[in-house]
């Protein structure tokens, strides 16, 4: 007893410095402790989702990948190192598929977004009920992949009287059209997506200073030349922004190709999603997942792209 | 006003009716395919096929509809879509305000690190993992159920951004104030941070409800029968009718649409912030 008051005696003449420079610090510490467990709580239901459906796929995959599934069901699956990765990465099948995956992206993406720009140009005068134009040209951002490949695919049939009255009916009829088969499930991604680039182009728009533009004219710049010279040069975030979620979407297109196409004919829409749905419903596991892997890579490739575009634009406006 | 236009006036007002022209001539070319769908939809299935086509109905027909509707499936299917749509969406609000409150006011190790896992997410498209997704599902008996197409999509790393970015416009004050009264950090959450962050889970409400209606793959993916698909993948059944039943497909893609464009018309300015918060804030 006597002896722990002693003690604790004995701490205090040492403790008095440190005690007053403490305070803070401590408490904080404290705090930090309190929030710790309460934070863990908070976020542990979004981990819980990440782990399983993302992050363990993620390297699941990867390890897939290393294993030959076999042409019959019921046998066991092959180690096979890195031959199955070699094989897929360099088979003819996956390079027409990368190559019809980056030509679809070429022609929906740059195409999509002139489009939508012009559209919200063209919208953002002032003009009384200019509103309501606006809500049209933002409409089809209320239709589905799906909604907007059955619309057009039934619409492409060439047993519909509308194609053959406006003079369009080649053979074979477009869909099963090997030259045609692509860009027409391009238009019809354009079409869907207008929508959503009209309105991401439109509140590009928005942050153009009205003065700067005012300023141009008083000048004596002509429309083109103040859209050209003011208009872009400021909305390149935007537009790089719209090129970047784009490409990463045109990678991962696939409604549109299982409901038009089946990535026929001759394999030309055969884009790398739809290679991978198939594999998968074929049971070949492996294959499917060096695909994912690929698919992978490629996406990280695009994002990185645009953190590095977007650095650049952080150090030109200082 | 006057009634002599100056030869001015008068090339302004042919401007603007230009204009107006010509914004009429886009907007009925980008409303087309809806147009045309509404009408084959109400067409006898003889005339969509006929040329030239017919570009009114005069005789409206709405079996179409009932044919979708019933046959079809469509009343069940929109009952699945609501009801996965809904789970996911309010899942997905749920976790986007924990977590970003939990990186917004709190203080704990590895908070750099765990925001920068929770932004990874975004680099990974959900098609890299259906392969592993599916036997997970199955594994778990959840295929061909509301807990396989809802689950996967509960928690998103973009939701717990915008929060989180929401949040910490929020004073700092705030919370200090709300301490001297006596506010915990979970009545602070429900009673004053939440609230004041409305838009922000109006819009990621929006955002989440557009892109669970409209999801395609993993629904084809993990439903095996009627009975949990969604409007989406009703549509592909409804896609392969034979030619005299096209008026069923067109009504079908109708009713496929019609929750959204009823959705989107009363949340139009929540959709929008939503759909061009990465953009502008970039």
């Amino acid at each position: 007893m006597t002896a722990a008051v002693e003690a604790s005696g004995a701490e205090a003449p040492g403790e008095p410095p440190v005690a007053l420079a403490e305070p803070p610090r401590r408490r904080r510490g404290s705090r930090r402790a309190r929030d710790s467990g309460l934070a863990m709580l908070l976020l542990l239901p979004s981990l819980v989702i990440f782990g399983v459906f993302i992050f363990y796929p993620l390297v699941h995959n990867a390890y897939l990948g290393f294993f030959r599934v076999p042409p019959f069901p019921n046998l066991p699956n092959v180690y096979v190192g890195f031959d199955q990765y070699r094989d897929v990465l360099t088979s003819q099948d996956f390079l027409d598929s990368l190559r019809t995956t980056v030509v679809f992206a070429l022609m929906t993406v740059p195409v999509g977004i002139a489009i939508g720009l012009g559209l919200a140009v063209l919208a953002h005068q002032q003009l009384r009920g200019v509103g309501i134009y606006r809500t049209f040209f933002s409409s089809t951002v209320a239709t589905s992949v799906a909604v907007a490949a059955v619309i057009f695919g039934t619409l492409m049939n060439p047993q519909v009287g509308l194609l053959p009255w406006m003079g369009i009916n080649p053979q074979p009829p477009i869909l099963q059209n090997p030259t045609w088969a692509l860009p027409a499930v391009a238009v019809t991604t354009i079409w869907q997506t207008l929508g959503l680039t009209f309105i991401l182009m439109s509140a590009g728009l928005q942050s153009v200073p009205d003065d700067l533009l005012e300023a141009a004219r008083v000048d004596g710049a002509s429309a083109w030349s103040r859209f050209w010279h003011v208009t872009l040069p400021m909305l390149s975030p935007t537009i790089f922004f719209a090129v970047v979620i784009g490409s990463i979407f045109a990678f991962q297109t696939f409604g549109q190709i299982d409901l038009l196409t089946q990535g026929g004919p001759l394999r030309k829409t055969n884009v790398l999603t739809y290679f991978i749905y198939t594999e998968i419903r074929r049971n070949d596991n492996g294959k499917a997942a060096v695909l994912a892997v690929a698919l992978f890579f490629l996406t990280l490739l695009l994002a990185l792209a645009q953190i590095r575009l977007l650095e650049r634009r952080v150090s030109y406006e200082r | 006003m006057s009634a002599e236009p100056t030869p001015g006036r008068a090339r302004a007002r042919m401007k603007k009716l230009g204009q107006y022209a010509l914004l009429t001539v886009l907007a009925v070319i980008v409303l087309f395919p809806i147009y045309i769908t509404v009408v084959n939809s109400l067409l006898k299935p003889s005339q969509i096929t006929s040329t030239p086509p017919t570009f009114f109905p005069t005789h409206p027909q709405w079996s179409g509809y009932q044919q979708a509707w019933d046959q079809g499936h469509m009343g069940l299917y929109l009952r699945n879509s609501f009801v996965v749509t809904t789970i996911i969406t309010v899942g997905q609000v749920v976790t986007a305000v924990l977590a970003g409150y939990a990186f917004a006011f709190l203080d704990f190790p590895f908070k750099r690190t765990m925001f920068v896992v929770f932004l990874a997410t975004l680099m990974v498209p959900f098609e890299v993992t259906i392969v592993t997704n599916i036997t997970t599902v199955s594994n778990l008996g959840w295929t061909n159920s509301y807990a396989g197409l809802a689950v996967p999509f509960l928690a998103t790393g973009f939701g717990a951004f915008l929060m989180r970015q929401s949040f910490l416009t929020l004073p700092g004050e705030l919370r200090d104030a709300a301490s001297l009264d006596g506010y915990g950090h979970w009545r602070f959450m429900t009673r004053v941070a939440v609230p004041l962050a409305r838009p922000a889970v109006a819009a990621l409400t929006v955002f989440a409800f557009l892109a669970a209606w409209n999801q395609y793959l993993w629904p084809l993916l993990v439903t095996k029968d009627d009975e949990y698909r969604t409007v989406q993948i009703g549509l592909k059944q409804l896609q392969g009718l034979a030619i005299d039943q096209l008026n069923v497909t067109f009504a079908g893609a109708i009713i496929a649409v019609l929750p959204l464009v009823v959705l989107l018309l009363v949340f139009q300015k929540q959709l929008v912030r939503g759909l061009t918060a990465g953009a502008v804030k970039g």
